[in-house]
């Protein structure tokens, strides 16, 4: 139940053990010759793990990230194995992985082809880059590479942000899916169940489309070893911002960023009758 | 110029978000608009108009708006954005799913659930799940922000706006609404409610969160819940306190069986007065709860509620 969204790949394998179970599951995939599948692009942001405790710099410009454990957003493990199901089931031709950051982030779309996606791209970037930006970048990938569906995680645990995937979907014009609790996806349509603020609604979207997801659309699945051998022989296309003519410079400044200001523990009561006493006491009852 | 703040409201009531999102835009010093965006929702725009600091309503009744589908709410909201320096919108489901569409059209970056204005174009936001607080600052063009609103008192009731109508904007017909399976409760919102009692994996399963609304009947409050809670079937997502789930910050915040994970506290450690059951001495929640009691919450939820009664609650 408690799993951890992390740490799957960093079991070192010995190479001559894995290049032999690689032979045998190299086969093609068996969603091929499928004639009116589609492709779907999954962008995957590499984040700090979601069980880091962030502390700010002392110079108050940034979260201090120096030999943090990063992993990917556990958002977008969850729009993978999405994708990754509809290749299993026929649906999807393509899964493509896509991820914007530092040399590093390759390991994040390596983690993506471990789990089943075809192939990669990496657009290197150095710095921060704002979802705006993210999402032009995105934006030229999606012409590119026409895909029928993208699915982006709905928020970055880093940032917090909850933009990239409506962004590009407005830049696109397409419709869009947010927070996707459930997919049906049929040949020109997909109807999505959303998780919103008073219970779940159903939209039907025209393909292609966005749809972020949401927690419960799946339980991301393990790579399996042989399929992280396998990865490492996929293949990841290598790009940077102005391939696709966009100027990632940051349009916002940040001034600061500081420590909220600290909760401290209170005290340890005995019994029912004293917790409601202490709750009338601070006047909340 | 001024600012236009997108209401959220359900056809029939104004939501509290929109007077706490109206707030923070009189912190920008420029008039303030709202835009009540619905269908036969004429009722909210006239609450709206109550909204103290506020100028002017513009209504756009139209079924195209009746459950503010982010494609519609997009050519809307541009189609009047040229009279506004800022647009705000509550960072609600609804706000979160068409915002950033408006933003991206402008070619101008999101500055999503700020909890304070520090100057007209700088504002403060939580990151890391709220681990840390960025300050942030907008540079030339319009501002698109989404307003964390438990971090804003609301606006009262004392104006006398007008309201105006304004013409539905193209559909762009690509997504339709289909249905949806709304949470039904005599309860307050979780959101807006004063006190909140949420449980946590140690409820074990959906008949033991029964234990749960008993109290909160007799504390008029709203039942929330961990993201374990959720995904082990207890209770319904819109139940989900956290991070990734609802803010809340209401006078007390009462956690029965969670154990206080980062991204729960993220969702609830602005409360007033934050109380804790938990069998586990240990468990993180206790260092932040202000009141915390170690017991087994099967023996102490049934004795909160005796001891409710016989207080008269
Ligand atoms: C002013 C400002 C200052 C910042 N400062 C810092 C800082 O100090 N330290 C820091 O670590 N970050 C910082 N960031 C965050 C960083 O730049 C984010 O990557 C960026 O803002 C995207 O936001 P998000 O990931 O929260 O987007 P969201 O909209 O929350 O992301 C949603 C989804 O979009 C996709 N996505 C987003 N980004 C990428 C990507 N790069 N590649 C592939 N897919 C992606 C993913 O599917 C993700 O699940 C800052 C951002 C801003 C705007
Ligand atoms: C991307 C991501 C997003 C997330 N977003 C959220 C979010 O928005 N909200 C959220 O809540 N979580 C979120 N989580 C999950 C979070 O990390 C924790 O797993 C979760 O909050 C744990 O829920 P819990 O406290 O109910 O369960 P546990 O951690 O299992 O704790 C149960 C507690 O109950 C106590 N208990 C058990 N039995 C009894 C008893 N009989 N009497 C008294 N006490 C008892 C135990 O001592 C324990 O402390 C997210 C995780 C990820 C990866």
């Amino acid at each position: 139940m408690h799993r951890t969204n992390s740490g799957r790949l960093k079991t070192s394998v010995s190479a001559s053990l894995a290049d032999a179970r690689d032979e045998l599951l190299i086969a093609g995939p068996f969603s091929q010759g499928i004639s009116n599948a589609m492709k779907v692009l999954v962008p995957v942001k590499r984040v700090i793990d979601y069980n880091v405790k962030v502390r700010v710099k002392a110079d108050q410009t940034a979260v201090d990230l120096a030999n943090v454990k990063m992993s990917m957003n556990p958002f977008d493990e969850i729009a993978v194995e999405e994708a990754v199901r509809l290749k299993e089931k026929g649906k999807a031709s393509e899964v493509v992985a896509v991820s914007i950051g530092p040399a590093q982030a390759s390991e994040t779309i390596r983690t993506a082809l471990a789990m089943g996606a075809d192939r990669g791209i990496l657009v290197k970037t150095q710095g921060e880059v704002e979802p705006l930006a993210v999402a032009k970048i995105l934006k030229a990938i999606c012409d590119a590479e026409k895909p029928d569906l993208v699915i982006t995680g709905k928020q970055a645990i880093d940032d917090d942000s909850n933009q990239t995937g409506q962004m590009l979907a407005a830049l696109l014009g397409w419709p869009q899916a947010t927070f996707a609790h459930k997919l049906e996806l049929e040949a020109a349509s997909a109807k999505v169940e959303r998780e919103i603020d008073g219970g779940l609604q159903t939209l039907e979207v025209k393909l292609p489309a966005v749809m972020t997801t949401d927690l419960r659309l799946n339980e991301p699945r393990y790579a399996s070893l042989p399929n992280i051998m396998k990865a490492k022989k996929k293949p990841i296309d290598e790009k940077t911002p102005a391939d696709y003519g966009v100027d990632t410079t940051p349009r916002l400044k940040v001034l600061k960023v500081s420590e909220p200001p600290k909760r401290q523990g209170g005290v340890k009561v005995k019994t029912v009758a004293e917790l409601l006493a202490r709750l009338k006491d601070a006047g909340v009852l | 110029m001024a600012t236009l703040v997108i209401a959220e409201h359900d056809n029939k009531t104004l939501k509290d978000a929109t007077a706490k999102t109206v707030t923070a835009a009189t912190q920008l010093g420029a008039g303030v608009h709202v835009l009540v965006a619905g269908q036969n929702c004429s009722a909210v725009a006239a609450a709206a108009a109550k909204l103290a600091g506020v100028g002017k309503v513009l209504l756009a009744d139209d079924a195209l708006y009746a459950k503010m589908v982010a494609e519609t709410m997009e050519t809307l909201i541009l189609s009047l954005a040229g009279g506004y320096d800022a647009i705000l919108a509550p960072a609600t489901t609804n706000g979160k799913n068409y915002l950033p569409r408006v933003a991206a059209k402008l070619d101008t970056p999101q500055i999503s659930e700020i909890v304070k204005v520090v100057a007209p174009d700088t504002f403060e936001r939580p990151i890391y799940a709220g681990n840390a607080i960025q300050t942030v600052q907008a540079g030339a063009g319009k501002k698109v922000v989404s307003v964390r609103t438990t971090a804003f008192k609301p606006a009262a009731a004392t104006g006398s706006a007008a309201v105006e109508k304004v013409a539905a904007a193209s559909d762009p017909g690509t997504s339709k609404f289909v249905g949806e399976e709304l949470s039904k409760s005599e309860r307050p919102e979780l959101t807006a409610a004063k006190i909140v009692i949420s449980g946590g994996r140690g409820l074990q399963s959906a008949e033991n969160f029964k234990l749960l609304e008993k109290i909160a009947d007799k504390l008029h409050a709203a039942v929330g819940a961990s993201r374990a809670a959720v995904d082990a079937g207890f209770v319904t997502n819109d139940y989900q306190v956290g991070q990734t789930g609802k803010i809340v910050a209401p006078d007390l915040y009462i956690a029965v069986g969670i154990s206080g994970a980062i991204q729960h506290l993220a969702g609830m450690k602005d409360s007033k007065v934050i109380a804790a059951i938990n069998k586990d001495e240990e468990a993180p929640i206790f260092q932040i709860a202000d009141f915390g009691l170690v017991a087994d919450l099967f023996k102490a939820i049934p004795e909160l509620e005796e001891e409710l009664t016989k207080l008269g609650a």
